[in-house]
């Protein structure tokens, strides 16, 4: 199909576990930060809003030799969750967690819109019936904020499809191992006649962020569908 | 059960400082928008947190500054109606009902205090497809369902248009003579809390200007001014003698003698509250003849209170039941009205409106009492 070879498919395969895996991975942090942003009022709120939004305006490949020296087999974190068996430099798990991190700053930013607009008459009123914080987050706030959810892990992951200066930077690109779709086209590219390869490869991405869109559309309807 | 509240907050550049208490039943909280009346019900509910008193239900106590008591909302047993409905809107109305009980099928059978309100069959709806009516009535069977320990009700009616409102208030009667849990009732319409309180608290600029039973504050002439002197007047109890009389009045017994007024719904028999205003109370010396009038009731002279303006207020005695008067000072001194006078108290039958007539009359209130 499409005259894709092996190394193009597992490219496609690559971006795909990576920017679902980074996507649902970081989508309940997300929530949170966002939710904590919009509702809260606490000491330090704005060094955590500018640090969440930091991968949004830093070079991404500044973003990715932090997580290098933060992440790598030498790094702080790295070096003792590499003693746990968890490795992420020149992993698919790195090229993951930098796109979960390159992605976190747009997925907290649209949530953060949904969590601002919705009633929080609903929630002291649910409040009253007894539900506890905990219950009238999960039965309230969430179900009111879900359009904004879905919209914020469909940018989050077209994001992470699209991430390549932190992920080349990180975990370089290996292919089979790290080299997901932008890398791809961009290593064809460098190569005389790889211009068709970049193509077909140009066509997935397009078919990919367009059936997102889709599908984030239906799912966006559905929810809709049972309000006023 | 026993209420007592005492609460100072700074609200932005509102300062709220106002204590009270309250024997159980039916607490109006009275006065107009923006003297701090939802204040008080939103720290009775833990929804805000005073700067300092206390909020004691029986012998629970729900907030206490001296000793840092304070149990959070959703631990304090608490059935709130707000001014909108507030339902959840990607929920039925059944589940909206049943939140409060997570744990049990919600059913309106069997449910005497629910029944009244009317709602079996909108239990598949959305809110989105209800009436401002409906959705108040679904409000409601949400924060009884909750088994409440304490009802507040905000400006319940505030939502619907007068017809609406006349319609609801039987609703609200009936439910609020069913249960036996204290309830506080906001509102800035004297003709609701006279048929539902029974107790009165009335506010201005987040102080508590008057507090005590309804009857007995309605008719102080004292407290007409902080009442205002359009919403004044007492509260007549009577019983229906014939509810459809042939002229289309009804004939209402009370302590004193007969009253026609507007017909009203109700079985012969049943005991209710009639507010009468004191500025549609007009007095004679002499029992009057040939006039249009036909109320007429003989009383005595309480007591009577000066204001600033040119009115004064007469409290009176008619029967078991007060009355309240607001004439000019230029009449009381003509007539030479003095306390202890035998005189009548004229009611013009049309003056008194449907809405000033209902409500539980209080002999069967006590007798519903646990």
């Amino acid at each position: 199909m499409l005259g894709l070879g092996p190394e193009e498919w597992a490219a496609v395969g690559l971006s795909l576990r990576v920017s679902i895996v980074a996507t649902l991975a970081i989508l309940p942090l997300a929530i949170w930060v966002a939710h904590l942003l919009a509702r809260r009022e606490f000491v330090g709120k704005g060094v955590l809003n500018a640090l969440v939004l930091l991968p949004l305006v830093l070079p991404p490949v500044v973003t990715g030799y932090l997580l290098l020296l933060t992440f790598g087999t030498q790094g702080a974190v790295g070096g003792f969750l590499s003693n746990l068996g968890i490795v992420f430099a020149f992993r698919w798990t790195g090229a993951a967690l930098a796109a979960a991190i390159m992605a976190f700053p747009l997925m907290v930013r649209a949530i953060r819109l949904g969590f601002e607009a919705s009633d929080p008459k609903l929630e002291q009123a649910a409040t009253t019936l007894g539900a506890t914080p905990w219950r009238v987050f999960r039965t309230i706030t969430l179900p009111a904020a879900l359009p904004s959810v879905i919209a914020g892990a469909v940018l989050g992951f077209a994001k992470a499809m699209g991430e390549f200066g932190a992920t080349i930077t990180f975990v370089a690109a290996i292919p089979g191992q790290t080299q997901t779709i932008p890398s791809a086209i961009y290593a064809f590219l460098q190569v005389p006649g790889g211009e068709s390869q970049a193509g077909k490869l140009v066509l997935v991405s397009l078919v990919i962020a367009l059936g997102a869109v889709a599908v984030s559309e239906w799912v966006a309807r559905k929810v809709a569908g049972r309000r006023a | 059960m026993s209420v007592s509240v005492q609460i100072t907050q700074r609200l932005g550049d509102f300062a709220l400082d106002a204590s009270f208490e309250s024997e159980g039943g039916v607490t109006a909280l009275f006065g107009p928008s923006g003297c701090g009346k939802t204040s008080i019900i939103n720290a009775i509910a833990g929804l805000s947190r005073p700067d300092a008193g206390h909020v004691r239900l029986g012998d629970q106590v729900l907030f206490n500054s001296a000793t840092g008591v304070f149990v959070p909302p959703h631990k304090r047993r608490i059935g709130y109606v707000f001014q909108e409905p507030r339902l959840f809107p990607h929920m039925s109305v059944a589940q909206n009902i049943g939140y409060g009980r997570p744990n049990q099928l919600y059913s309106t059978r069997g449910d005497g205090g629910l029944a009244v309100l009317g709602i079996e069959h909108l239990l598949e709806r959305y809110p989105r497809d209800l009436s401002g009516g409906e959705a108040q009535r679904v409000a409601i069977a949400r924060a009884l369902t909750s088994q409440p320990k304490v009802l507040l009700m905000d400006e319940p009616l505030a939502a619907l248009d007068d017809a609406r409102k006349t319609e609801f208030l039987p609703y609200l009667q009936a439910l609020v003579a069913k249960t036996s849990i204290p309830v506080f009732y906001v509102s800035h319409a004297m003709s609701e809390v006279a048929q539902l309180a029974d107790h009165l608290v009335v506010m201005r600029d987040g102080r508590v200007a008057r507090s005590g039973a309804l009857a007995q504050l309605l008719s102080d002439p004292a407290a007409i001014s902080d009442i205002g002197v359009r919403e004044a007047g007492a509260i007549l109890n009577v019983t229906v003698a014939q509810a459809d009389a042939s002229d289309g009045l009804s004939v209402l017994a009370t302590s004193a003698g007969r009253l026609f007024l507007p017909k009203v719904q109700a079985e012969d028999g049943t005991a209710m509250r009639v507010r009468i205003r004191a500025s549609d109370v007009i007095l004679s010396k002499d029992k009057p003849d040939g006039l249009s009038a036909l109320n007429i009731l003989p009383c005595k002279v309480t007591q009577i209170h000066e204001g600033q303006g040119p009115g004064v207020a007469v409290a009176l005695r008619s029967g078991e039941d007060a009355l309240m008067a607001r004439i000019t000072r230029r009449s009381a001194r003509t007539m030479g009205l003095t306390a202890g006078l035998s005189c009548y108290a004229v009611i013009k039958s049309v003056s008194v409106a449907p809405t000033d007539m209902g409500g539980r009359g209080t002999e069967s209130r006590v007798a519903q009492m646990p």
